[in-house]
């Protein structure tokens, strides 16, 4: 335990800051899936990189947590290498690779494949918060509609997908009922983590920077992916198993290896991949 | 003799508002009752205001003096403070008005304009249809035309429907302006035919008829409009 | 029988200006009422405080819900004033594009308010959406196709055919036809005239063409200044005008 960088206030963001969005983020938990208003700070990096997430995680981190940032479910990309070193010099924390030991996980698009357990909290990065906003353009027309649960026309969306495609062709952002009233977008992750959401036991807060919104699904509360009676949700199903660690269950990346066409699937979660290959060797 | 239709002291002027509010009496003092089977022949020269009578028993022309009662079912309706909706429902069961001019409504065909009455007080159309067809039949008009909107027909076959129109339902009275006005001598003589049979089997008709023959054939009695002295 | 609408006083006014006053009338099933009168007359005013859009200064619209039941339309909670507007009423917009949704398919426009209303089932929705498709003689093939393809005439009959098919009893019309080539208003005209029948609707239409007041209206208000200044059956009103603006507004219209 080290303490911030000399100059920094701990987890960068001054405490009267901190204090007004852990107040927007215990009325997001008060109400789940609510999207709660704050007064979004400019931060040391631009809209778009995950400052929603970060003012989050800034209010909510303590000397003694264990951080995990993770971008598209690496630990090891430019945007997670560059939230987990602004942390760690904002804030003088421990971080982490693994999913079980960390506190505070800030994902960007991906919820990790171990189960996430008690205690730990799971922080998204949300880039557009209101699932409306594609059929309804007006800000005060999207709340009242909020305020009154008017949520049936969403299913025009999958509707369109159906009618087009045969089946429902929204593979991210899938839109959600967070406990049986308030619709709520996910952030980008694929439509296959959308049933971890469900009755996770961890919390699950959602900051959108741009936008000046957070919302939250508190431990153990219902999520269910909107749908239709004749054509249910489904997540993705691959024919192929991870060629690094041989998963059959975990979501899997396409990477193409070379300029002939050839291609391999690998898990996208790398640190379940780590573990899941060392528990092979 | 059930009385189907009493006029008491009808009057009616028409204010002229855009031409600075001149004032046209064109009916004053007009009184008398029609029976079941009657047919009561409006006479009059031209300009007496026959039509303007028509009209105004049908409602079309607003009441503004005396009293107009058309029995409607078993009960006496008094025209001068019936509601809209009853107007419209003395329409649809009750009154028909054969008008010397078809209003067309575009696009629909002869044969739907003639079962439309029948259509309205709830009748299927296949059995409207039928009956709207032999009405056809009956005025002669040929098998060709009945699928067509009327807009392009003759002078004399847009009567023969406009009659058909007004017949089919076999209203308890009848308000006829110049029915045969258009018409050759032997279509005359079926619509003549017509409102004799619409007569005796008891509808009342109410009826302007240009052509003596007519009068004579289908007449019962006659009501002579006087023309008001020209106002000060 | 009940009126379906029962307006009493109703009135509007904006700043220093009144744009409606003291307008009252009944409304039956199966009628259809037409609001005729130059712009600025209050037409559309009044048309937006009937159909729960602009809350009115003074008086009431009452609506009689389908069990029966009286609703003061401005005393209701939103959410039940908004569950009328989009299952038991209807609104026909001039423009097309006002009422429908142009970034999605003809079948997803007619099965929005479907889904509106809790339907879950996507075989159930096509089969309704082919269904009105035809009734308003749309070819069924077209369903998946955009309504910016589609051609002004056909956009008003897909906004019909979205507006009638959670089967409202009442349905507000803003100039339904005026935008339309000539040519192609007859045939709307006729397509609503017998839906109009066949569903017994009851129907507010706004319009300043007599014609079509003739066509579709049983019974007109005439509207000048805010404020109706003659009532009554289409044709007395047309054929017989009382007031001196009705007389005005028959006599401009040409004859053709």
């Amino acid at each position: 335990m080290s303490g911030p960088a000399a100059g920094y206030n701990f987890g960068y963001l001054d405490e009267q800051t901190k204090r007004m969005i852990r107040r927007a983020i215990l009325k997001a938990v008060a109400i789940p899936g609510y999207q709660v208003p704050f007064g979004s700070r400019e931060m040391p990096l631009p809209y778009g990189w995950g400052t929603g997430g970060i003012q989050v995680t800034a209010s909510i981190i303590g000397e003694d947590d264990v951080l995990k940032v993770i971008d598209q479910g690496s630990d090891d990309t430019t945007n997670a290498i560059n939230i987990r070193r602004f942390f760690q010099r904002v804030t003088g924390v421990t971080t982490t690779t693994l999913t079980g030991e960390a506190t505070i996980i800030q994902t960007r698009h991906r919820i990790p494949e171990t189960p996430l357990h008690e205690g730990q909290i799971l922080v998204y990065q949300v880039p557009i918060p209101e699932p409306l906003r594609w059929l309804e353009a007006r800000e005060s027309e999207t709340r009242r509609m909020h305020a009154l649960a008017e949520y049936g026309v969403m299913r025009v969306k999958l509707y369109e997908d159906i009618a087009r495609f045969g089946h429902i062709a929204t593979t991210y952002d899938y839109p959600v009922v967070v406990n049986n009233r308030y619709l709520m977008r996910p952030s980008p992750i694929p439509k296959f983590d959308n049933p971890k959401m469900h009755r996770n036991p961890a919390l699950q807060l959602f900051g959108a920077g741009r936008e000046k919104r957070i919302y939250a699904v508190p431990p153990y509360t219902d999520v269910v992916s909107l749908d239709f009676e004749d054509h249910p949700f489904e997540v993705q199903r691959w024919d192929a198993t991870c060629s690094l660690c041989g998963s059959a269950d975990s979501f899997l990346d396409e990477v193409i290896v070379d300029d002939a066409g050839g291609r391999m699937f690998v898990c996208s979660d790398s640190e379940y991949c780590q573990r899941q290959r060392e528990a092979i060797s | 003799m059930t009385t189907m239709l009493r006029v008491r002291n009808l009057a009616k002027t028409f204010t002229l508002h855009p031409q600075g509010g001149i004032r046209l009496p064109v009916l004053g003092g007009v009184n008398f009752e029609v029976a079941a089977g009657e047919c009561l022949v409006l006479a009059g020269p031209s300009g007496a205001g026959k039509s303007t009578l028509l009209r105004t028993l049908y409602g079309n022309y607003r009441l503004q003096e005396g009293s107009v009662a058309i029995r409607h079912g078993d009960k006496m309706i008094e025209l001068g403070n019936a509601s809209p909706q009853s107007i419209l429902s003395l329409r649809r069961t009750t009154v028909g008005y054969v008008s010397q001019f078809l209003r067309v409504i575009p696009r629909v065909a002869t044969l739907d304009l003639v079962a439309e009455p029948l259509r309205a007080r709830g009748v299927t159309a296949t059995e409207a249809n039928e009956r709207a067809a032999e009405w056809l039949a009956r005025l002669g008009l040929p098998a060709r035309l009945w699928h067509l909107p009327p807009a392009t027909f003759s002078g004399g076959e847009q009567q023969r429907v406009n009659i058909a129109r007004s017949m089919i339902a076999e209203y308890p009275l009848l308000l006829l302006d110049e029915p045969t006005a258009s018409l050759d001598a032997d279509n005359r003589r079926i619509v003549v035919d017509l409102m004799n049979r619409a007569r005796d089997a008891g509808a009342a008709l109410v009826g302007i008829f240009h052509d003596a023959d007519v009068r004579a054939a289908v007449g019962t009695r006659s009501y002579a409009v006087e023309p008001l002295r020209e106002a000060a | 029988m009940k009126p379906l609408l029962r307006v009493a006083e109703l009135g509007k006014r904006f700043g220093a200006r009144t744009a409606v006053a003291d307008v009252g009338f009944d409304l039956y099933a199966g009628e259809v009422l037409g609001i005729v009168g130059e712009s600025g007359s209050g037409k559309t005013t009044l048309l937006r405080m009937l159909s729960g859009q602009l809350t009115p200064d003074q008086g009431r619209v009452e609506f009689t819900a389908r069990d029966g039941e009286q609703l003061d339309l401005y005393a209701l909670p939103e959410f039940r004033r908004r569950l009328l507007m989009r299952t038991d009423w209807g609104y026909v917009h001039q423009q097309a594009r006002d009422g429908l949704r142009l970034a999605v398919s003809a079948g997803a426009n007619i099965g929005e308010r479907l889904m509106a209303q809790g339907d879950r089932h996507y075989g159930r929705i096509r089969d309704e959406a082919i269904d009105w498709l035809q009734r308003v003689e749309m070819p069924a093939e077209r369903i998946d196709e955009a309504p910016t393809t589609f051609s002004g005439g056909m956009q008003q009959r897909l906004q019909i055919a979205r507006n009638l098919v959670t089967r409202p009893r009442l349905v507000f019309m803003d100039e339904p036809t005026a935008s339309l080539d000539v040519s192609v208003q007859a045939r709307l005209l006729d397509l609503l005239r017998q839906l109009v029948a066949e569903l017994q609707l009851a129907v507010v239409l706004v319009t300043h063409d007599l014609a079509v007041a003739r066509l579709l209206a049983h019974r007109l208000l005439v509207m000048k200044d805010g404020r109706v200044v003659e009532a009554g059956l289409t044709d007395q009103v047309l054929d017989d005008p009382q007031h001196p603006y009705s007389q005005l507004l028959v006599s401009s219209v040409l004859q053709a």
